[in-house]
């Protein structure tokens, strides 16, 4: 039973891209990617019901027990992983009704899309360290094809940089895995726990901790490797941006947490200690980088990675208090960012442009646009009573409890200033009139390509104030899943069996 | 037989460091490519060589009956060659489409996704339509 619990999220959006591929040249492609992102939905509830149930569910595929076969595992954090990746695969899917044009659904948008989605909840479900690298194979090979899907100068030239880059992480990768499986003999997660503490070289396991920690941070856009980021996330189509900026670097982020909370935990004080340094630069460069631009995605794609200093912030710290923060602000920030980047799409459609100071008008024409973009803004940048604030009120109280002054004193000016580059959005797009005199209001729009653009970013900005008005379940099931990585005995007993 | 395995993963990175750190963007991919090969030689290396039986198990018994070879870094080198092989392909391609559009294979010309500002972008100069010709 736990093997269909935990193969059907990723056997569904493979099964859809094949499908959707099929049908590429038929307007029915894109409702079958609606369905599949529905089914997938409808899978993850499934998996969450059962964890919640359960603790943590485990299979062996093809019946190899482990550590000799490939082991597919979810914990809360899995599970809530899986949920929310469903959630925004279907906000993007319904959002390319009215977004993709009929050239790229001919390419094969549609099955691109769901590959991406199979290989993100893969990455979110193994418990194998070769598997996961697999799984982040089938996630770039997909994210390539979408990023440079259509062949604008920009996109081939965004798509180099990307493309380069995450090749050099991809090979880093391998060689620390490499290098871990001859020193430890195993690759399964949950039993790497266990042999990595049998290891003499301790000083070769903190480098191959680094050598993991430069791949994920390359996947994750920490600072300095974070470059391909905001050289690439503004080019293609926007609810192609939209899945890239709520999901990839948070695929990063949830492989740093898992590898430096089950593998890598021998040396905290020097890994964790370099990590929360790195964390802090990242915020801030990022917040910097976004003050900096003029362009909507262009402030939008920097402060992705000034979010994802945040997160590693809360793993870095290493009490449960901050990792109840990680595990919130991953949640919340996938929501809120997928929902900004839809936003700055509808923008685009109706002002003509994503460059500030060539737009405007958007406050008058559309107040309806202008509500849906103040929510996930002002949650952005952390104010009460959205979601944002209480991700950020839990990471800098864990940071002043562990005394750390200027850590704290950094997330809170980060902070201060995501507001001052969301006003500039909110100054240049929404306030002031329009420089040639458009009115960009929604009824310019037909209506159903108004619906399938305007309800998943209404949907995902009434998420954002439900996790901010009721905060105490989320948080609660926050506190269960930073438990469960930080005695993880549930999580090695459910692969391994009890008997080890 | 480890050591001289491990002189040839360094003068194998070392040089594909050396091709990387260009701006030609060919030679960055010829030393991926190397960089790609150092890091599968490395999984190899790391499953420990020796020269023992093919690890096959004969009719009737459930394990081997003597010392035989790992055959995992095995499997595993063959799956990131193949993956490394479709990516590596995919990269030429974009590399070639990038000539085309872009005019240019010097990356720190390619400024056309972020322009420098105040000056035109340099791969601007020569224009899509040309370069097809």
């Amino acid at each position: 039973m736990n093997g269909w619990i935990l193969s059907a999220p990723i056997a569904i959006p493979f099964a859809f891209a094949v499908i959707a591929f099929l049908f590429r040249h038929s307007p029915l492609g894109r409702w079958i990617s609606v369905l599949g992102s529905l089914a997938l939905l409808a899978a993850a509830s499934i998996l969450m019901n059962a964890v919640l149930e359960d603790g943590v569910v485990a299979t062996q595929m093809g019946g190899w027990p482990a550590p000799f076969g490939i082991t597919f595992v979810a914990d809360l954090l899995s599970a809530v992983m899986v949920v929310i990746t469903a959630i925004t695969g279907l906000a993007v899917s319904i959002y390319a009704l009215g977004d993709v044009d009929e050239k790229k659904e001919r390419l094969g948008y549609h099955g691109l899309f769901q590959i991406l989605i199979a290989g993100v909840v893969g990455a979110f479900l193994t418990g194998d360290l070769f598997n996961l690298y697999v799984w982040f194979e089938v996630m770039l090979i997909a994210s390539f094809g979408l990023l440079i899907l259509g062949g604008e100068r920009e996109q081939i030239d965004g798509g180099v940089k990307y493309v380069a880059l995450n090749l050099v992480s991809t090979v880093m990768f391998l060689t620390g895995i490499g290098i871990l499986y001859g020193m430890t003999g195993t690759l399964n997660l949950a039993d790497l726990s266990g042999a990595v503490k049998e290891v003499e070289n301790t000083a070769l396991l903190t480098v191959v901790a680094i050598m993991f920690m430069i791949a994920f941070g390359v996947k994750a856009a920490l600072f300095p490797l974070f470059f391909w980021l905001p050289a690439s996330y503004h080019t293609p189509a926007f609810s192609v941006s939209a899945v890239f900026a709520g999901l990839l670097t948070k695929v990063g982020v949830y492989a740093l947490i898992r590898m430096f909370t089950l593998v890598f935990t021998a040396d905290v004080a020097f890994t964790h200690n370099v990590l929360l340094w790195i964390a802090v630069a990242t915020m801030v460069t990022g917040v910097l980088g976004a003050a900096a631009q003029t362009d909507f995605r262009k402030i939008l794609s920097f402060h992705i990675v000034s979010q994802i200093g945040y997160m590693a912030l809360g793993l870095a710290l290493y009490t449960p208090l901050a990792l109840i923060g990680a595990v919130f602000y991953l949640v919340h920030h996938i929501i809120v960012k997928a929902n900004l980047f839809l936003i700055s799409g509808v923008a685009k459609r109706l002002t003509g442009s994503t460059e500030l100071s060539a737009i405007g008008g958007l406050y008058r024409a559309s107040p309806l646009l202008s509500v849906l973009f103040l929510i996930p803004a002002f949650s952005l940048a952390g104010f009460p009573p959205l979601s944002g604030f209480w991700a950020k009120y839990l990471l800098v109280k864990a940071s002043l409890d562990v005394e750390a002054w200027i850590v704290a004193a950094a997330a809170l000016i980060v902070g201060a200033l995501t507001i001052y580059s969301m006003t500039k959005i909110w100054a240049e797009a929404f306030w002031k009139p329009h420089p040639a005199g458009v009115e960009p209001g929604l009824a310019a729009l037909a209506p159903a390509e108004r619906a399938a653009l305007v309800a998943p970013i209404a949907a995902l900005a009434g998420l954002t104030v439900v996790i901010g008005l009721a905060p105490e379940p989320f948080l609660q099931f926050a506190e269960r899943s930073a438990n469960q990585l930080l005695s993880p005995e549930a999580y090695i007993t459910a692969v391994l069996g009890s008997a080890s | 037989m480890e050591v001289l395995m491990a002189i040839l993963i360094g003068v194998l990175t070392a040089a594909s460091v050396y091709l990387m750190l260009s701006e030609n963007l060919v030679r960055f991919l010829f030393g991926l490519i190397l960089l790609s090969n150092a890091a599968n030689l490395t999984i190899f290396t790391a499953g420990r060589i020796d020269s023992s039986a093919p690890p096959l198990i004969p009719v009737g018994a459930d394990a081997p009956l003597t010392e035989v070879a790992n055959a995992l870094p095995q499997a595993l080198v063959l799956t990131a060659i193949v993956i490394g092989f479709g990516l590596f392909a995919f990269a030429l391609v974009l590399t070639f489409r990038a000539y085309t559009e872009l005019g240019t294979l010097n990356t720190d010309k390619m400024r056309v996704a972020e322009p420098i500002e105040g000056e035109p972008a340099a791969a601007e100069t020569r224009s899509a339509g040309e370069a097809r010709s």
